[in-house]
């Protein structure tokens, strides 16, 4: 059974890296792509993606994990948070192309970003939003009535209980969670094509701080839409290479979430 | 809050709504300070919710309205003034089902201290005396005072009940509420926690809420029965279980509902 879920894993991470294999080196990650997108690296795509994921992330989650308090420790059960409850769940439903459009009228347009690393990173958030706070809300309500009544009992605000019990017993489902969605927003192509990804652009090698909020920035999951259906005459292990650096950047931020996760578990005296 | 007064819960009048719901209506109960006061009744008749107005956590559960007045140590608890943190220190409750914290058996001792006074560096050995402390009056000291840093919620289910009453003895609380200590318990631990709440009366005032008539006759100096939210009769445990006056009281003593 476990081999079956495995399998298909191990299948597909396996053949594309095989596939990969040829091309990836040290090199590939720190050069731009070069000679119209055929040979080169992937640099400034990948740290596009760092930028956006990281930008996007540190917008939604303030927002989606106080919202998300606020729904279920403080909310009382009336009209007005019914209708946010349905909100959220129907927002996680919208598809990201359409996300993508608010995004482009929202924030590339009316706001007047124009097509920027914020303007994507923003449309990014408004799109992980609804799945963060729906997330975070049912890591909230698996922590115990009984241990926020015993807060209460010795005299516990409602912030200290949530400060002291709530949250500490939710951290792990809040960040898996979490996680999730930074795969989800390194994954998307369609929010940040018309808000702040563009098909070419070269920045200065090994710099991490290549790009500003206003510049416009290369994505990976764009650049691999771009050289494998875009661009005639591209090496068959480059849109490869590409996909397992995209992989390997996710399963990164996965990897570190796990060590904080494990941090954070150790500090108690459980 | 006037010292030495003879009750030490005092409510007029009370009467509560969950909604359109009420769930209490004109209760005027009368605590007397230092002594065991059972409350009996039949499932829903409003024993619990009682007990929650005490300290005011029912408003934590939703929409509650209530008018009437309670007086905990002569204090009006609905008075504007009154601080809902004081009156939970001084008013302590006691669950159904053991509800010590996730953390150690000695961080459950001192949360409250902590809680109340986030800013003041706790020395270790005061720490410890507290903790001593409470768990020697609880009867867990011997048991447990090797096993300080266990996770509480491994603990046995009595040794979790006692825990939960050590926890509130560093407040210094003045009333201790209990909604069915015991009705998680073997019988056994029963009569442990029973024991223990024998040993509270005096320098605490205890309210016990519970099902189960014998274990009310056998803790209780008074004893209040209630039925659809009202307070039918309440007297010394005593005469209410030999001579009670109301024919309701009667009909549930015997069997006859509940």
């Amino acid at each position: 059974m476990t081999l079956l879920l495995v399998a298909p894993l191990v299948l597909i991470v396996g053949y594309i890296f095989y596939q990969a294999l040829p091309i990836l080196s040290l090199d590939f990650i720190f050069t731009n792509p070069k000679d119209g997108m055929r040979s080169g690296g992937i640099w400034s795509p990948l740290l596009g993606t760092c930028y956006l994921v990281l930008l996007s992330l540190a917008i939604s989650t303030p927002i989606g994990v106080l919202a998300a308090v606020f729904l279920n420790e403080y909310a009382k059960d009336n009209w007005f948070t019914r209708m946010v409850n349905l909100a959220v769940v129907n927002l996680a439903g919208v598809p990201s192309i359409v996300h993508a459009l608010f995004g482009l009228g929202a924030f590339v347009l009316f706001a007047g970003l124009g097509k920027s690393i914020l303007a994507a990173s923003l449309t990014l958030a408004i799109m992980t939003l609804p799945v963060i706070i729906a997330s975070t809300k049912q890591a909230l309500a698996a922590v115990p009535m009984a241990f926020r009544e015993a807060c209460w009992n010795v005299g516990a605000t409602r912030w200290q209980t949530i400060r002291h019990v709530v949250l500490p017993n939710s951290i792990n489902g809040i960040l898996t969670g979490l996680i999730l969605e930074v795969a989800h927003a390194a994954g998307e192509t369609a929010p940040i094509m018309f808000t702040g990804a563009v098909f070419y652009k070269a920045i200065q090698e090994g710099d991490l701080f290549a790009y500003g909020p206003f510049d416009q920035c290369m994505a990976l999951s764009m650049h691999l839409f771009t050289i494998s259906t875009q661009v005639p005459g591209v090496p068959h292990a480059l849109p490869f290479g590409t996909a397992i650096v995209l992989l390997g950047t996710v399963l990164m931020v996965n990897a570190l979430s796990i060590i904080v996760r494990t941090r954070l578990r150790a500090r108690k005296k459980w | 809050m006037s010292a030495g007064a003879v009750h030490s819960i005092e409510t007029k009048n009370l009467n509560l709504w969950y909604g359109d719901f009420q769930a209490l209506r004109n209760v005027n109960f009368r605590v007397r300070r230092g002594e065991i006061t059972a409350l009996i009744g039949p499932s829903g008749c409003g024993k619990t919710t009682l007990l929650r107005c005490f300290n005011r956590i029912n408003e934590r559960y939703g929409y509650v309205r209530t008018s009437g007045e309670i007086k905990i140590l002569g204090q009006n608890i609905y008075a504007p003034d009154v601080s809902l943190i004081e009156l939970r220190k001084t008013v302590g409750m006691v669950f159904q089902r053991p509800n010590p914290l996730p953390i150690s058996v000695y961080e459950n001792i001192v949360f409250g201290l902590r809680i109340h006074s986030p800013l003041f560096k706790w020395r270790k050995s005061v720490l410890d005396d507290i903790v001593e402390k409470a768990l020697r009056d609880v009867f867990l000291w011997d048991e447990l005072k090797d096993r300080l840093h266990v996770r509480a919620t491994t603990l046995q289910l009595d040794q979790q009940q006692k825990l939960c009453i050590a926890r509130l003895l560093p407040l210094k609380p003045e009333i201790i509420l209990m909604d069915e200590p015991c009705s998680a318990l073997d019988s056994e631990a029963t009569l442990a926690v029973e024991e223990l709440m024998l040993t509270l009366a005096g320098r605490y005032t205890v309210v016990i809420v519970t099902h189960n008539m014998a274990q009310a006759r056998r803790v209780s100096h008074e004893c209040a029965f209630m039925l659809m939210g009202e307070l039918i009769e309440h007297t010394r445990t005593e005469d209410l279980f030999l001579t009670p006056k109301d024919p309701r009281t009667a009909d549930y003593i015997e069997g006859r509902y509940g």
